[in-house]
């Protein structure tokens, strides 16, 4: 067997089989879950599951537009009922008079549990008077005339208190009877996907119901001008996974082609250029099962990248084909290999940096990075030689090499220039070195602005909560937990009291803990006490007592009736609102609070909220502060992993070179490429972020290949013309694979396209420029 | 909530002010299609069946023409009420109320109504009520009795009576029985 095939290439067959199954298994992930932390801490912790999982990320706000009032307002039942059928979504809410029917009758069903105005105090004579009299004024107000039927039932107002405790701002307008803008040119609905947040799947099914039912609302005679427009966190989520899908595959194509176009140029061999590719694919599959089988998940951007080291994994197979076809596979392996070699180790050196990354898209693009290359360069070192033979006559590339050699002595004499820009460089750098990175996390974000504009709108409309402020409390059991949504409450209604805090939303409204409900229970008094304090209270008052029986039922059927539990909620919209606001997690349950600003400005004052929250072991997230936290903390956190990361390369490069000259030759091409690139790219208006930094990394990676080859190459001779044409080719090659990426609209992959595509081919030019000739090779 | 924009705007079609003699309705029109607007001190007095003794509430209106109306209840308890074209907003116990009048078609066909009365439009009122004027110009009652299904389903009549060139009560009378009676006292000077 090993006869027939020899046995790196059997290995090498054998593992290809193996990373295609377990790439055929991998899962790909194309969401924004690649800017959360690997390692989060607690409230990181609920921020991740809040963005993955959460109520906010299955909101769906849908509006629809054109035609007129009564047109949308039919369109939008028809919509709702439609939605509500096909049992996608879990709520379905377009404001629809009889839709909060259920919620009315529950709230005053259970008044004498609910109300947080239930105390003691509440029924003494004295707070009968006052809880009485305040009913009656509340009639001389039109308010009043909705509760004046119920007034017998409920003279102490206890449904006045819940629903005043309520949001009044937090509905949309309604026009004719539907929910509407504010200008009244769209209808607006707002719905809840079943699909969680982070199942984008999910999501785009939920989307494609959306839009079919839509278009058979359509098809109702008079509705057919009608226009949907859809936002939310699904809606950005499967966008961004179809522009990344899409980019992918146009990117690599692309770039493979250009390459192909480069080799076919070179070789003039469709073997050779078939033969050139096998370490690319090899390491291309050999990245997505190494991400695959660590991570468990594979993301979008991850294989978006993958487009780009296409072109730095083909230069060893471009380095193998030209210079052993004048010098010979054998002399290859000793003269040139060794210099291949420590390229690879500098590049591993520079992905490897990115490993230690906290932000697990930087960990996968570093892993997939180190595994692609390695492999490649190991294809072509053992299994190449082997498939391609005795490396056939390439065609002679003295005459180019002649030429180039040519452009580099006049590339020389153009030392001055470079280091005139140099300086131009740093001078525009230190200038700016305040404001050269940008400090916010929307920076990754993939987001076309026309969909956000739309997001802003509706959400502006629906006045949907951006969520952005919230309180999260613990507790071991569901019980537990509202006693200490209700704790946490309290705090808050203090806040809310003096002005500092718009309100609060709480699951504990609609179903308090059992031991509030108790609580409240046990205060309502006996009905013959109830009545003899009525008679006393109610003496001269325009509500006598004798008008008061069906209060002292309901009171009397209140004090016996069993606590409620979350199945009461059945049926209506604040059992939604309720499961919301609750979530079961191993080490039991979480209740969120988001809280409203008081102000019109959005922003709240986190310290008087952390400081009436302390002692109740209420967490309190800032979700945009924390996210803007995180990026900056994975910003200096790759700004010492880049610095490392380089500080690797140079020690791999001194501890070889051995010589300061000689590593100065090395490095200050690299230097000068990173230098004119970052103030190039700042310059020309690009707001650096994350991205750029890593893409920093990587022409020193990636570009000390080349320096290496020029300085090993530079004898008292100079350069052999073929070494320097297959350099020439490799870098072309590179800058095609990297440079391709600077068209994706994806801002993750035009960043490291943008830096490195310039970046290398800088490195090949500055190295050419600053070559010195060493009087005896070393 | 629907009864909240009837409520208010009729209260508020008060201040529909000066009515000269020599008088029918086509008179009554005119006039209050020429009014300024002003001010007005009020007394409410809501009957409720459900209720002994009327609730009396009392405060200050003004009016601004063309579509701005103010309702400042000083007792029992404070609270300010505002339309302004279609937008009703309440203040109360620190907290606001805004609410778009054209969500509810009965409320709005009600206010449109009103709106008619005070600014004269005889043509708009007859597609909504029918119209009975009675008394002469120093003492004279309009009644309006609902036309539009909708309004009917509030309110079974409005009465408006006005001594010589001032409005000086509106009773309402509302389908289920309950009555609110409103008193001006035009503020001098305004």
């Amino acid at each position: 067997m090993t006869r027939l095939v020899p046995r790196p290439v059997l290995l090498w067959i054998l593992a290809l089989l193996a990373g295609l199954a377990i790439a055929w298994h991998s899962r790909f992930n194309a969401d924004m879950s690649f800017v959360l932390p690997l390692h989060p801490t607690p409230s990181q912790e609920v921020m991740i599951r809040q963005i993955k999982e959460g109520v906010v990320s299955r909101l769906l706000m849908v509006g629809i537009g054109g035609g007129d009032a009564d047109q949308r307002a039919q369109a939008s039942r028809d919509l709702r009922a439609r939605l509500v059928a096909s049992g996608a979504f879990t709520s379905v809410q377009n404001g629809e008079a009889g839709s909060q029917d259920a919620d009315r009758e529950y709230l005053f069903r259970n008044r004498y549990l609910l109300s947080p105005a239930v105390t003691p105090a509440r029924f003494t004579v004295e707070g009968l008077r006052e809880s009485i009299g305040a009913s009656i004024d509340l009639l001389a107000s039109p308010a009043g005339m909705m509760l004046k039927r119920s007034l017998p039932q409920d003279p102490t107002g206890e449904l006045w208190a819940q629903i005043s405790a309520l949001d009044p701002t937090s509905e949309p307008p309604s026009r004719a009877g539907v929910w509407a803008s504010r200008d009244g040119g769209r209808a607006l609905l707002v719905l809840q996907t079943k699909a969680l947040g982070s199942d984008t799947d999910g999501q785009e099914q939920a989307l494609a119901t959306l839009d079919a039912q839509f278009e058979q609302v359509r098809q109702t005679p008079g509705l057919t001008a009608l226009t949907l427009e859809v936002a939310g966190p699904g809606r950005f989520a499967v966008k961004a996974r179809d522009t990344i899908r899409e980019e992918v595959s146009r990117l690599s194509i692309l770039s493979t082609v250009a390459i192909v176009v480069v080799l076919a140029f070179v070789y003039r061999s469709p073997r050779l250029v078939f033969l050139g590719l096998l370490p690319v694919a090899s390491g291309a599959l050999a990245g997505v099962v190494a991400v695959s089988l660590i991570f468990g998940t594979v993301f979008g951007i991850t294989i978006g990248f993958g487009a780009a080291l296409i072109g730095e994994a083909v230069d060893y197979s471009i380095y193998y084909f030209l210079q052993s076809g004048r010098v010979g596979a054998e002399a290859w392996r000793t003269r040139f290999w060794p210099t291949v070699r420590l390229g690879v180790l500098t590049s591993l050196a520079g992905f490897g940096a990115l490993l230690f990354s906290g932000f697990p898209g930087l960990a996968q693009l570093g892993l997939y990075a180190m595994s692609g290359v390695l492999t490649a360069a190991l294809v072509t070192r053992f299994v190449l030689p082997v498939l391609a033979g005795p490396v056939p006559a390439v065609r002679d590339l003295t005459g180019p090499g002649i030429r180039l050699a040519a452009m580099g002595q006049a590339l020389r004499r153009g030392r001055w220039a470079a280091l005139v820009l140099a300086v131009l460089a740093l001078t525009h750098l230190a200038i700016h070195r305040g404001d050269l990175w940008q400090a916010n996390i929307s920076a990754l974000s993939s987001v076309d602005p026309a969909d956000l504009a739309v997001d802003q709108a509706l959400r502006a409309d629906i006045g949907a909560p951006d969520a952005r402020y919230m309180v999260v409390v613990q507790g071991i059991n569901q019980e537990a937990a509202l006693q200490a949504a209700e704790a946490a409450g309290a705090r808050l209604d203090r806040l809310v009291e003096s002005g500092r805090l718009g309100g609060y939303d709480s699951p504990a409204r609609f179903l308090p803990s059992q031991a509030l409900q108790r609580q409240r229970q046990a205060a309502l008094p006996e009905p013959a006490d109830l009545a003899r304090r009525l008679a006393v209270a109610q003496a001269d008052s325009p509500l006598p007592a004798n008008r008061l029986a069906p209060f002292l039922a309901d009171i009397a059927a209140a004090r016996a009736q069993p606590l409620i539990g979350r199945d009461q909620l059945d049926g209506t919209q604040l059992a939604l609102a309720t499961d919301a606001l609750m979530e079961r997690h191993p080490a039991g349950w979480g209740v969120l609070l988001p809280l409203r600003p008081a102000g019109g400005d959005g922003e709240i004052d986190t310290d008087a909220v952390r400081a009436a929250l302390v002692g109740t072991g209420a967490l309190f997230i800032d979700l945009k502060g924390e996210l803007n936290h995180l990026y900056a903390s994975y910003l200096g956190e790759a700004l010492v992993l880049a610095l490392a990361g380089v500080a690797a390369i140079v020690a791999l490069l001194a501890a070889t070179l051995r010589s300061l000259p000689r590593l100065v030759a090395v490095i200050g091409p690299l230097g000068l490429a990173v230098v004119l690139v970052m103030a190039g790219l700042h310059a020309l208006g690009q707001p650096l972020h994350l991205l750029h930094l890593v893409g920093f990394l990587l022409i020193v990676a990636v570009g000390s290949n080349y320096a290496l080859f020029f300085e090993r190459s530079a004898d008292s001779a100079g350069i052999d013309p073929t070494t320097l044409t297959s350099m020439v080719v490799a870098n072309i090659t590179t800058v095609i694979g990297f440079g391709v990426l600077g068209l994706s609209s994806v801002p993750v992959l035009h960043a490291v396209g943008v830096t490195v595509g310039p970046g290398a081919a800088l490195v090949l030019v500055l190295s050419a420029a600053f070559l010195t000739r060493r009087a005896a090779p070393a | 909530m629907k009864r909240l924009g009837a409520v208010l705007a009729l209260t508020l079609c008060a201040l529909a002010a000066p009515v000269k003699a020599g008088f029918d309705l086509n008179q009554l029109m005119a006039d209050l299609a020429r009014h300024p607007g002003g001010r007005a001190t009020f007394t409410e007095r809501k009957y409720l069946a459900v209720l002994d003794k009327p609730v009396v509430s009392s405060g200050e209106m003004r009016f601004t023409p063309p579509g701005r109306m103010e309702k400042r209840t000083i007792s029992p308890r404070s609270e300010t009420l505002v339309l302004d074209q279609d937008v009703l907003t309440m203040e109360r116990d620190k907290r606001r109320l805004s609410i778009r009048l054209d969500a509810q078609p009965e409320a709005l066909a009600f206010v449109d109504s009103l709106r008619a009365l005070l600014g004269g439009d005889r043509v708009t009122l007859e597609r909504s009520y029918a119209l009975q004027l009675v008394g002469d110009a120093q003492r004279w009652v309009l009644h309006l009795l609902p036309s539009d299904q909708r309004i009917a389903a509030l309110v079974l009549r409005i009465t408006v009576s006005g001594q010589a060139n001032q409005v000086r009560s509106i009773e309402y009378l509302q389908a289920d029985g309950d009555r609110i009676v409103l008193d001006l006292q035009p503020v001098a000077g305004s």
